[in-house]
């Protein structure tokens, strides 16, 4: 392989070649994964769907920062694939920029949006 | 690979062959991956926004009653169900993949063949379940 990891030819909107983001797709993927099993089943236990039965899950101080971890779990998890995808169908490295830089704010945005929803609860 | 050397070479399709190009359950499973996860990606505002309404009050809680009773939304909310049912099942696959398990060409098309089963039948269950036939 070429080496392009330096100098002028260094891909800056690349994967990075390494480990990181592979594995902490994984990882996010078994946080996301956990969370569903539990809510499901915390959720399908309570016999109906009213709102203190789904707001007071959200109440509790555990469930809550659980589900911000998910949450964050799964815009590190979006982030790692939509990049994916931009790196796969767009080329031109002005418009793949701008394009990760927006997912990226667009990310912040619900993660900052997502804290107002659960401690409001 | 070890049969790279007696394969055709790859080459890429145009786009107009796309529809009638045919996948291998594998090939199906690998792009409604993606397709599915762009998709829940798009429709994030729209999730955090039920959610937000779904848990606030019971006021905002009664508007969300309402409002997931129209049609349309029903129907946005059968395409997200899809796409997580699809995402989730395709996810596990891979990190069973991952462990290096199942990574011969006619394991990966039976897994992929078991994915599509698991996630239309749990997806046609929650249709079933949205628009009030079960």
């Amino acid at each position: 392989m070429a080496n392009n990891n330096i100098g002028p030819k260094r891909v800056v909107v690349g994967a990075h070649y390494g480990l990181r983001d592979w594995l902490a797709q994984r990882v996010t993927a078994v946080v996301m994964a956990v969370f569903t099993v539990v809510t499901l089943v915390l959720f399908l236990g309570a016999s109906d769907f009213s709102y203190e039965g789904w707001a007071g899950l959200f109440a509790q101080q555990w469930f809550k920062i659980l589900a911000f971890v998910t949450f964050l779990a799964l815009y590190y998890h979006v982030w790692v694939g939509i990049r994916d995808i931009w790196m796969d169908y767009i080329k031109p490295v002005g418009i793949r920029l701008t394009l990760q830089v927006f997912t990226i704010l667009w990310l912040l945005g619900c993660a900052g949006w997502t804290i107002q929803i659960l401690w409001r609860v | 690979m070890s049969d790279a050397a007696g394969r055709k070479r790859f080459t890429n399709i145009h786009v107009t062959q796309i529809i009638r190009y045919r996948l291998p359950a594998s090939g199906m499973v690998s792009i409604l991956h993606r397709i599915s996860g762009a998709l829940m990606f798009l429709l994030l505002p729209f999730v955090l926004f039920l959610f937000d309404k779904s848990i606030t009050s019971e006021i905002s809680f009664e508007f969300f009653k309402g409002y997931v009773s129209h049609p349309l939304v029903k129907l946005a909310i059968l395409a997200l169900s899809w796409a997580y049912l699809h995402h989730f099942i395709a996810g596990m696959r891979h990190l069973v993949m991952d462990m290096h398990i199942g990574l011969s060409k006619h394991e990966s098309v039976k897994s992929a063949r078991v994915v599509l089963i698991i996630s239309g039948v749990l997806t046609l269950l929650v249709a079933m379940k949205l628009f009030g036939v079960i």
